[in-house]
């Protein structure tokens, strides 16, 4: 059996692909949820209901996906320049923690600056805080070969025990009861709701806005063409006189802004101060979504939906029959394969002769 | 402080400690370099560990001997390894996204079959883990279980038939120039998809032996990176199984270090938890200029295609 490249790629394929692997993952998944022992019908309207068939579960999923689209963004435009930033979930964390050292700056000390002042400040260090986390890597990647996605794999493990070790110490919250939790942002500094009676603050706004932003960037800027370029081929970028390590190093500043960004929207929009339990894979999420979007910005919104509403979904199914909520993980997971598996099809048939004439 | 930490060092416990954190080690870079060799990388490990790691726990309490528990890890490794040969040497699809994709699958499947087989239980169920061997002759060795003595020895076994053996030199050649391997005659699929599936079955183990000799019971987060860990330690071993012996031995050393300088320190725990992750990073680092990677790591070999 061997695969062999389609003289066109079909576009009806290619426009169907993301619908065929959903089918295929809600088929799969529809074998565990027997499993467990719950009815597969009721199941999935229960899922469904549960993410997208109420106001609240609407604005529920619409909360939920907003920090997925900035995490979806930042894997995009990296994997874009292939630049595999496997690091999001430390860059979100640690912007998170930026976001709460500038915006309770006001708490205690005396300072008294303008939230006006203060609000752009908060998400600018947020923004920082991703960005040179993801700097490094990035740096020992061009100039010195080192895989990147060990060098912010292993950086989440360090970054997650920076945020312990500042919960416990320097940023605790001493009014917390002992819980590991961090000094909260004044109420000035939260964002508003977008949202009458629900959890929708305006950071969607921010991430709806980024998205058309970098889909620009992407399309119709230089620096866009080079990202796309050098992704396609380092090595023509480089013979074409691109200069593919600033080009790089400007996608990794990039890439770890929008993530550490992701980390002050949640802080300023949902939760106020932060946790070591904030995000629930936000990171690892993001990257799933930007290869469900097929790395198209505009897509990482419509995915970033469609896996918050997974989420939100099986949190509120798993509550009504026994199915554990991480039949959204395995959802997630398998949709990611069925979908690369898709795209490759559409692009690619198989042949079931074994030696076709050689090349 | 002073110079308790350098008796630490000098005591029996501490390198049996040392060995007990690399066992592991050992086993998942054995696997990831088996891969990689073959010129598949295999970033499903984190995930195939937790699956490991499940499965053999699960087979034990269900009443089956520990070794069962060690086949079905292996088992359960191998499945999610033929996956992973599916999606990346047949089909030639990205292996750093594959392999995440794995990492998640796998993961997330152990948990889901974890919280459906136990729905309510406060504190994990227990098992009979490994008991120490006690008939041999050193000392460090006697204070650890089979399995650590099976890792150990796996290591000139690994390296015997990739350096002595017809199918160690066809593996490598399939991992540096696999068009040349093609011409020779040899299936350039069979051979990446044989060290994928063996290499993740180790993996497997190396998940199983946290159930199975390290604790008692199966944990979400226990394994806690350490995929990753072997991962960063296949490059600085230079892809050979000696030298990721010695990696996953150092490894063993500085967590077990750690460890022993929380006691009575000066700065906040969680700064010594970082150090084992912080050494992965600066050996890669240290190794990666003259790190000779496989020719043909991450690269798709498709018939008549260049």
């Amino acid at each position: 059996m061997q695969l062999e490249r389609r003289a066109e790629p079909s576009r009806a394929l290619l426009v169907a692909a993301p619908f065929v692997a959903v089918v295929f993952t809600l088929l799969v998944s529809s074998l565990l949820v027997a499993w467990a022992g719950a009815p597969v019908g009721r199941a999935y309207a229960l899922l469904l209901e549960g993410g997208f068939g109420s106001r609240f579960a609407l604005t529920e999923t619409l909360t939920r996906a907003t920090p997925l689209m900035l995490t979806g963004l930042a894997a995009a435009v990296a994997f874009r320049a292939r630049l595999f930033n496997i690091g999001a979930e430390g860059q979100l964390y640690l912007g998170a923690l930026a976001a709460v050292a500038v915006g309770g700056l006001t708490g205690g000390t005396g300072l008294d600056v303008s939230p006006w002042l203060l609000m752009p400040a908060m998400l600018i260090a947020a923004m920082l805080a991703g960005a040179l986390l993801l700097l490094g890597p990035a740096l020992l990647k061009s100039r010195f070969g080192v895989d990147e996605v060990v060098t912010t794999l292993l950086a989440n493990f360090i970054v997650l025990l920076f945020v312990s070790a500042m919960l416990d110490g320097p940023m605790k919250d001493p009014s917390a009861m002992g819980w590991p939790q961090s000094v909260a942002l004044q109420d000035a500094l939260q964002f508003d709701k977008l949202i009458e009676r629900s959890r929708v603050h305006t950071g969607l706004l921010l991430a709806l806005a980024l998205a058309v932003g970098l889909w620009a960037l992407l399309r119709f800027t230089t620096l866009g063409f080079e990202i796309r370029a050098v992704g396609a081929n380092p090595r023509a970028a480089a013979f074409a006189g691109m200069a593919v390590t600033g080009t790089m190093v400007k996608v990794a500043l990039l890439s770890g802004a929008l993530a550490g960004l992701a980390g002050a929207v949640e802080v300023a929009g949902r939760t106020g101060y932060v946790t070591l339990d904030m995000s629930p894979g936000y990171g690892y999420g993001g990257i799933v979504i930007a290869m469900l979007a097929g790395l198209n910005p505009l897509a990482v919104v419509a995915a970033a939906v469609f896996v918050g509403g997974i989420q939100v979904g099986a949190d509120s199914m798993s509550r009504a029959v026994a199915v554990p909520t991480y039949i959204a993980d395995v959802i997630v997971a398998v949709a990611l394969l069925a979908m690369l598996v898709a795209t490759l099809l559409a692009q690619y048939r198989l042949r079931l002769t074994p030696r076709a004439r050689s090349a | 402080m002073g110079t308790a930490w350098l008796d630490q060092i000098a005591s029996l416990p501490f390198w049996i400690a040392v060995l007990r954190i690399a066992t592991p080690l050992i086993l998942g870079t054995l696997g990831v370099l088996l891969c990689e060799r073959a010129g598949v990388l295999n970033l499903g490990i984190e995930g195939i560990m937790v699956a490991g790691a499940f499965a053999g726990w699960l087979a034990v309490y269900q009443g089956g001997g520990l070794w069962t528990g060690v086949i079905a890890a292996a088992l359960a490794g191998a499945a999610f390894g033929a996956l992973h040969a599916v999606l990346t040497v047949l089909l030639g699809l990205s292996q750093h996204v594959a392999g995440l994709g794995i990492t998640l699958l796998a993961t997330s499947l152990a948990s889901f079959a974890y919280r459906v087989s136990f729905p309510k239980v406060d504190s994990p169920p227990t098992i009979e883990p490994f008991a120490p061997m006690s008939a041999l002759p050193l000392p460090v060795l006697n204070a650890q279980t089979p399995l650590t003595l099976l890792a150990l020895l796996l290591v000139p076994l690994l390296a015997w038939v990739l350096y002595r053996t017809p199918l160690g030199l066809a593996l490598r050649m399939v991992g540096e120039n696999p068009a040349a391997a093609e011409g020779q005659g040899l299936s350039v699929a069979r051979l990446r998809s044989g060290a994928v599936v063996a290499g993740s079955a180790l993996m497997g183990v190396a998940g199983a032996f946290l159930t199975l000799s390290a604790f008692n019971a199966f944990y979400f987060n226990m394994v806690n990176g350490r995929g990753w860990v072997c991962v960063a330690l296949v490059v600085f071993a230079s892809w050979r199984p000696g030298k990721a012996l010695l990696g996953a031995l150092l490894f063993g050393f500085f967590d077990a270090l750690q460890l022993r300088l929380q006691e009575g320190a000066l700065v906040p725990y969680q700064f010594y938890l970082m150090l084992p992750y912080l050494m992965a990073i600066v050996a890669l680092v240290v190794v990666a200029r003259r790190a000779a990677y496989p020719q043909a790591l991450m690269k798709p070999f498709r018939k008549g295609e260049r």
